[in-house]
């Protein structure tokens, strides 16, 4: 599962360059902080391979397994 | 959502977390690297004490990190550090700074640090420019940039700072850029674990100051695109011709020499050898 914390986000955009499978785009609306932050569009399509988290300056992107913690 | 689903590292932090950076900046990655290489290492994180100094690099732990942290002048973070570790030696210290602190301004410090041995993991976080003050020339600069204080192009040479580490004795020294964000946290856990002095140098982006001088502004996914190109490893560099390394950045680990006199461990056995002097 990836949550995005949309508010702490600043809109940078690394998440959605270093991610392999193209799963995370811009948004249409923009947040608090007037920027358009990632949203999940593919999420089959993720392999928990955590760079969008590993990768973000705002620590605005948490990636669990689920069952995990 | 009924439970909001927390960082995994938001264990280390004083609050929310809430970095002022500007959009895109690599400090946040070079953040995450350390608490990463921190939350593997097991050791408990009030043992760990960071001290940085002035610049974009010292908010990284300051006042951001949950356990004792040293926001001292500009330059002086290993002065610090030293007193601190002396003082403390058990203690995990975690210097912090950015180019210009160990360059520039801090630049006898550091030498001297790793001259002496001391068992300190400095981190520095070099972005090439100083960053804070408006984008003017720093030491590390690379030859004919255009910057707000060399509108012509700087015809300086620039330093090569694990060059200066490995020079001046540091047991343990690395680069990587914020590209390698993984292999770095590899390797901050290594350095941390080292006993002596250990140097990582980060290229991390400046998408604001230096994005401007490379005609990248605000555009921190070019430039990282651009290290990914870029940065080469140190296996591969060995086996190229310079003019082919023109432009690259060599990464990886470069030193790692285990076996060297460390300063708290001398002087601990000065001590003890002069108590025994005494008591005779």
């Amino acid at each position: 599962m990836i949550h995005i914390d949309k508010d702490t986000c600043k809109g940078c955009g690394i998440c959605i360059a270093v991610c392999p499978k193209s799963v995370l785009e811009f948004s249409k609306e923009l947040n608090q902080k007037g920027v358009n932050y990632p949203e999940v569009v593919n999420e089959k399509k993720c392999i928990l391979c955590e760079n969008c988290m590993i990768y973000c300056p705002d620590f605005a992107v948490v990636v669990k397994k689920d069952g995990k913690k | 959502m009924v439970n909001p689903v927390t960082h995994n590292l938001k264990k280390y932090f004083r609050g929310e977390i809430n970095y002022t950076t500007c959009p895109g900046c690599g400090n946040g990655i070079v953040a995450q690297a350390i608490l990463w290489a921190i939350d593997d290492s097991g050791i408990d994180f009030d043992n760990y004490a960071f001290v940085s100094g002035i610049g974009c690099s010292g908010w990284i732990p300051s006042p951001a990190f949950n356990t004792d942290v040293l926001h001292v002048t500009h330059g002086r973070a290993i002065a610090f550090a030293t007193g601190l570790k002396l003082a403390a030696p058990n203690m995990k210290i975690i210097v912090t700074a950015g180019d210009g602190d160990t360059s520039a301004i801090g630049g006898n410090h550091f030498i001297h640090a790793c001259r002496r041995n001391i068992d300190l993991t400095m981190i520095c976080v070099n972005n090439q420019i100083y960053g804070m003050t408006g984008g003017q020339i720093a030491p590390t600069t690379p030859y004919l940039s255009k910057t707000t204080t060399t509108p012509y192009g700087s015809v300086e040479r620039p330093f090569d700072l694990s060059k200066i580490a490995i020079a001046a004795g540091a047991t343990f020294v690395a680069r990587w850029t914020t590209f390698q964000a993984r292999q770095l946290r590899k390797t901050i856990a290594k350095a941390i674990l080292h006993p002596g002095f250990s140097f990582v140098e980060i290229i991390s982006q400046c998408p604001v100051q230096y994005g401007k001088v490379l005609k990248k502004r605000n555009d921190a996914v070019a430039m990282l695109m651009d290290y990914k190109e870029r940065s080469i490893n140190l296996k591969k560099a060995r086996e190229l011709q310079k003019s082919e390394l023109k432009d690259k950045i060599i990464v990886g680990e470069f030193v790692e020499e285990r076996n060297v006199p460390e300063l708290t461990q001398e002087i601990n056995r000065l001590r003890e050898e002069a108590l025994q002097k005494c008591q005779r």
